[in-house]
């Protein structure tokens, strides 16, 4: 098995220090600027956490590298994505493979209204011709990915239960789990656990320390504590500039920044 | 003896007057719009229910319409909606998605959101004039059950495409975003997501206008509907698209208003019968909406 070998298993590709990077990345929703000249490198494998205040730009930046925000409304954008080395506004790039490879989890979780089972092949279904699906192939598919977000043994006897009905945890989970089976290198998490209570909390976060090395992983979040947690590095955002970008105890520990420091002692938030 | 803290004060007794009063004005509006609906049917009912058997509905009118049934009117009537709504519904649904699911968010569409809105509002004798110039005289058409059906459907088509994109804004964009963030394509996230999940909604919305089409006359009058015609009984292809038809709205308006000595419980049987087929349509489409809301949980 190399399952636990390299991201998803594809060892032919040489690996990149940087799985995401922006550079001079400004964005404007109609008028308003949201990020402004924003620069960082993502490194690959690791969990990278996103901070600051409300407002300031994080999810915005998040939603950069999936181009999930051209969705939302009238958006221009300056400067340049890459994913996986690529820039992503380039005009070969398919939105389509592009959010295969860079998987999102959201505040909420966001099942959608069909079994567990369904949810899981859901990202199969669409990408694959339906003859191409054997039944084996797609249960292989379902236990890997419940199995590696860690629902296979409470829910294999259940795969056929609707999954707006499992606990919000679970739910988030399978949130995960549903981007698995597309191998994504990257995965996009905003705010996963602010719908939670603690152990649902604790539950995502050990989640995302056993899924580190093998995918990138960058992570919103307003928790100070879990940025501290979970976070390998960390990047401190104010009113959509990047402040400071360092490992997670170097910003905690010795802010460079005043801001930073004031952030994190809980100045302002 | 000291006082009980749960004793009414005035200030309580005040509230609890005005609940009183709200209780009551509130019922007694309810009633006011029940009462007449059940004096309506039970009047009908009565006058009319003697006359009504399967003879009635499956026999042309004769004598005057003085006599016979309803057959050729009943019949009309059926090819008048079924027509109407099978034009209607598919380019109502499919335009809804359009303008909720692909339309960007400009002046635009703004104008068509504003003009299916304000279309809806349209009087119908307008859409039937639309209708005699659309599509007897320009179209040359004639006056034609095919002409009738589709001012009738020009008429619902708005209302369709309201009620459409009401159901389809009531789908939870977590779910738009779950199937966005997996790669799938608009056309696949509406397929596989949207519309199974809004088709309750879609359906009440369509089935609604059933009783709209059934009941108009004024859009019909002009491009289709005659006062009288004898259709084959006992066949349920006695019409062709090309021929004018009775329906049950204009027959009824006809045997009260042009119909000298009409028999007297027969108008009332004519709109029973007319009711009926609308409440019958109704409550199917109450059954299936609810076989689809018993699927759907979130």
């Amino acid at each position: 098995m190399t399952t636990f070998t390299g991201s998803s298993g594809d060892l032919s590709r040489p690996k990149l220090e940087y799985g995401l990077a922006t550079r001079g990345l400004s964005l404007w929703y109609d008028q308003f600027k949201a990020l402004d000249d924003v620069t960082i490198s993502v490194k690959t494998g690791l969990i990278t956490s996103l901070i600051g205040p409300s407002g300031c730009g994080k999810t915005t930046l998040l939603r950069c590298f999936n181009r999930i925000n051209e969705r939302y409304g009238n958006v221009t954008v300056k400067g340049e994505v890459t994913v996986m080395g690529k820039n992503i506004y380039d005009p070969d790039v398919s939105l389509i493979e592009l959010r295969k490879t860079v998987g999102m989890v959201f505040q909420r979780p966001n099942p959608l209204p069909i079994s567990v089972y369904e949810n899981v092949v859901f990202g199969l279904r669409l990408h694959s011709e339906s003859s191409a699906l054997k039944r084996s192939l797609l249960d292989a598919a379902v236990e890997k990915a419940l199995t590696e977000v860690g629902l296979w043994n409470d829910l294999k006897d259940h795969l056929d239960r609707k999954a707006t009905t499992l606990q919000l945890e679970q739910q988030q989970k399978l949130c995960v789990a549903r981007l698995l089976p597309l191998k994504p290198e990257i995965i996009l998490l905003d705010e996963p656990c602010s719908a939670l209570d603690v152990n649902g909390t604790r539950a995502i976060e050990e989640l995302m320390f056993s899924l580190k090395g093998r995918y990138t992983m960058l992570i919103v979040t307003h928790n100070m504590a879990q940025a501290r947690r979970v976070g390998d590095e960390c990047i401190f955002m104010l009113l959509g500039r990047v402040i400071e970008h360092g490992r997670t105890e170097d910003i905690f520990l010795n802010p460079r920044d005043p801001r930073t420091a004031e952030y994190i002692e809980g100045r302002y938030g | 003896m000291s006082a009980s803290p749960f004793t009414v004060t005035p200030l309580v007794r005040r509230n609890m007057r005005r609940e009183l009063v709200a209780r009551i004005v509130l019922g007694a509006m309810v009633a006011a719009m029940v009462l007449p609906l059940l004096a309506i049917i039970a009047y009908l009912v009565a006058k009319g229910a003697p006359l009504i058997s399967f003879k009635f509905l499956t026999t042309n009118p004769t004598h005057g319409m003085r006599e016979g049934g309803i057959w050729s009117a009943l019949l009309g009537t059926i090819y008048l909606v079924v027509i109407a709504l099978a034009v209607s519904a598919p380019i109502g649904v499919l335009c809804a998605v359009y303008l909720n699911e692909y339309a960007k968010d400009n002046w635009l569409t703004r104008m068509i959101n504003l003009a299916v809105v304000n279309l809806a509002g349209v009087p119908s004798i307008v859409h039937a004039l639309f209708g005699l110039g659309a599509f007897v005289l320009f179209a040359g058409i004639g006056r034609s059950i095919l002409a009738a059906s589709l001012t009738l459907a020009i008429m619902t088509l708005p209302v369709i495409i309201a009620s459409t994109k009401e159901a389809l804004a009531a789908v939870p964009m977590s779910f738009r975003e779950a199937c966005w963030n997996v790669g799938a394509s608009r056309w696949q996230t509406i397929w596989s997501i949207v519309l199974p999940n809004s088709l309750s909604g879609i359906l009440t919305g369509v089935i609604l206008q059933v009783s709209r089409t059934a009941g108009e006359t004024a859009p019909i009058m002009f491009t289709g509907a005659v006062f009288f015609k004898k259709i084959q009984p006992g066949t349920l292809f006695a019409y062709s698209l090309t021929d004018q038809c009775m329906a049950l709205s204009m027959h009824l308006y006809t045997v009260t208003t042009q119909v000298t000595n009409a028999p007297e419980p027969l108008p009332y049987a004519i709109a029973l019968v007319l009711l009926g087929a609308v409440l019958a349509v109704n409550a199917a489409s109450i059954v299936v909406r609810s076989l689809l809301r018993s699927r759907k949980k979130w």
